[in-house]
């Protein structure tokens, strides 16, 4: 038995509060990416010369959206578990008939449910600067899909972890944005030094961003299974760290 | 009449060490208003919240109708509503939305014209649009009653739902209560205040530094506990109490125009026969007599002294 209309109330509100907070969910994406667009794609992407056969404005568009997506997906998963405990209104959910799996189903999804389209919303504005053709669109879809869920499950996961404003903005801040900056959003690893090169091997979101890119052009940094692979491990990862939170009643439970 | 709520050996101790309950049993029957008593820190709010989902327990067990808490939790908590101590509530939420929202977290389908009724009767309809954090205290606490009742609970728990809470609310609380236990709906709520015990339970349970002292109707409670007291009205004041009256160990007033005798009503004999029989023999003119009965604060600081 499934409490599918609590899993649908905790969905409907989480979406609902993006429509409260437009401005900041939808329009600073918007804004920011068209911004990267100017600067990196037209300034400076024209003196860059092309990365194997693609234009840089063109070749930084993966890398963007997941840059956003990251983000996105993390913060608004954490702030969206946060923010009840914080207040103390999380007591009704606590005390609601519902399992931590459908209260994990309602956060996440909506969560996630926001990411992608966000990354729709990214993919049409980038479409805009320029000429995006998508080599494999349903593989591009799965790495969308799976990018969203598994992030909004670690920032489910730091939401419940954190026990103040701080500590959530901590990980997403000190380890997400450099992991992605450093990840290949703007350069294919090639271009670093060897050294660098299999350093940058340790980074988990370089998989994620060149097994999106190669989605769109067939050009990547490792090869497309092995990048499935590591989104996949993480996603598992993260269930079993839910699992475990459920399992001690961890940071919800006194 | 059958329990509803069954709590067999609870024990909690928080993560700092802290023993906030140790051992509780307390059979809580269906149908009844029962008042948990105790100062602060007491373990009532622990208790509820064990009871609730909220706070797990360190030991003993809780059945709802029977059902385990924890294996059958989709079960007693689909019976249980909660009006918590704090004023949680969201910010941005409307008030419609607020118990839309608590209604279908357990599980219920929409029913507007319920809803509708209950923000009515709490006088909340008006304000049904309005953001959360735009309301006082007192509307707060009555959002958090309709959040609480948004699924039709049959056990309804206020854990000291008049703290900080003016007279109109507490008025329209308690007429609010004695109608939902009226259409069958079990009622316990926490308080500190005795008055409010004593105003509205059926039962008194009291409870002190996580042990529940004890446990009995509101009536026998004051009988076993509390002793009546006799106010005898002179019709002229007296300077001593005159000799002949030693074996009732009266007291005067200061203006000597009153004496008091205090008695246990559950014995046989009062003594208040012999009293004003003596009264008689010794010359004294009653003008009035009154009796007293001691209210559950001289009870709960006798109880409390004595542990
Ligand atoms: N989360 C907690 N962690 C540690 N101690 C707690 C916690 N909650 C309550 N306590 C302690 O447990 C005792 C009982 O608290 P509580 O149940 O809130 O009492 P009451 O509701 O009767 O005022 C208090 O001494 C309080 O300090
Ligand atoms: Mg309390």
């Amino acid at each position: 038995m499934i409490n599918y209309q609590a899993i649908r109330v905790i969905y409907k509100y989480e979406m609902l509060r993006a429509w409260h907070t437009l401005l900041q969910t939808i329009a600073s994406p918007v804004i920011s990416t068209s911004l990267y667009f100017v600067v990196f794609g037209a300034a400076i992407g024209s003196r860059i010369e092309e990365i194997e056969g693609v234009s840089y404005a063109v070749f930084i568009v993966p890398g963007l959206v997941m840059l956003s997506l990251l983000t996105q997906s993390i913060s608004n998963a954490s702030f969206g578990i946060f923010f009840p405990k914080f207040t103390g209104s999380i007591y009704e959910v606590m005390s609601a008939p519902i399992s931590f799996f459908e209260i994990v189903v309602g956060y996440v999804g909506a969560a996630a449910s926001k990411s992608l389209i966000l990354g729709t919303i990214i993919l049409l504005t980038a479409n805009l600067f320029v000429d995006l053709n998508i080599a494999h669109p349903f593989v591009m879809v799965l790495f969308l899909v799976l990018t969203c869920i598994s992030f909004a499950l670690f920032g489910f996961i730091i939401g419940l972890w954190a026990t103040n404003f701080e500590k959530l903005q901590l990980i997403p801040m000190l380890v997400i944005t450099p992991l992605v900056f450093l990840g290949g959003s703007f350069y294919s690893v090639n271009m670093l030094p060897p050294a660098w090169q299999t350093v940058t091997l340790f980074n988990p979101v370089l998989y994620l961003i060149s097994g999106f890119r190669w989605s769109f052009f067939e050009v990547a940094d490792v090869s497309v299974g092995v990048s499935l692979a590591m989104i996949c491990l993480f996603l598992l990862v993260c269930l079993v760290l839910v699992w475990w939170m459920f399992k001690t009643g961890y940071r919800l439970k006194q | 009449m059958s329990s509803i709520v069954n709590i067999k050996g609870l024990s909690k101790v928080y993560s700092g060490g802290h023993q906030a309950l140790s051992t509780v049993d307390l059979d809580i029957n269906e149908g009844e208003i029962l008042a948990l008593l105790g100062p602060n820190g007491a373990g009532k709010t622990t208790l509820i919240s064990i009871i609730c989902g909220i706070v797990s327990a360190s030991s003993g067990t809780v059945t709802v109708a029977e059902h385990d808490i924890i294996n059958d939790y989709r079960i007693t908590r689909n019976m249980i509503g909660l009006v918590p101590q704090e004023l949680t509530l969201g910010a941005f939420d409307t008030v419609w939305n607020t118990v839309n929202f608590s209604r279908g977290l357990f599980g219920k389908k929409a029913n507007p014209a319920y809803l509708e009724q209950l923000l009515k009767e709490l006088s909340l309809w008006d304000k049904k649009d309005n953001e959360l954090r735009q309301l006082s205290g007192g509307m707060k606490r009555r959002v958090l009653i309709a959040k609480a009742l948004s699924h039709e609970p049959r056990i309804l728990f206020l854990d000291e739902p008049t703290a900080g809470v003016d007279v109109e609310l507490r008025q329209d609380m308690w007429k609010m209560v004695r109608r939902l236990n009226e259409s069958g709906v079990t009622i316990i709520l926490t308080t500190h205040y005795i008055e409010e015990a004593e105003e509205i339970a059926d039962r008194v349970g009291i409870i002190n530094q996580g042990e529940l002292l004890l446990v009995d109707d509101k009536q026998c409670l004051m009988q076993k506990l509390g002793k009546k007291q006799l106010l005898i009205e002179l019709k002229q004041s007296i300077d001593k109490i005159p000799a002949g009256l030693e074996a009732f160990n009266l007291e005067s007033s200061a203006d000597g125009n009153q004496l008091t005798y205090t008695y246990d009503p559950d014995v046989e004999r009062t003594g208040i026969t012999a009293l004003l029989k003596s009264l008689n023999e010794v010359g004294i003119v009653l003008k009035d007599l009154q009796t007293s009965q001691s209210s559950l604060e001289e009870i709960f600081v006798r109880l409390v002294n004595t542990r």
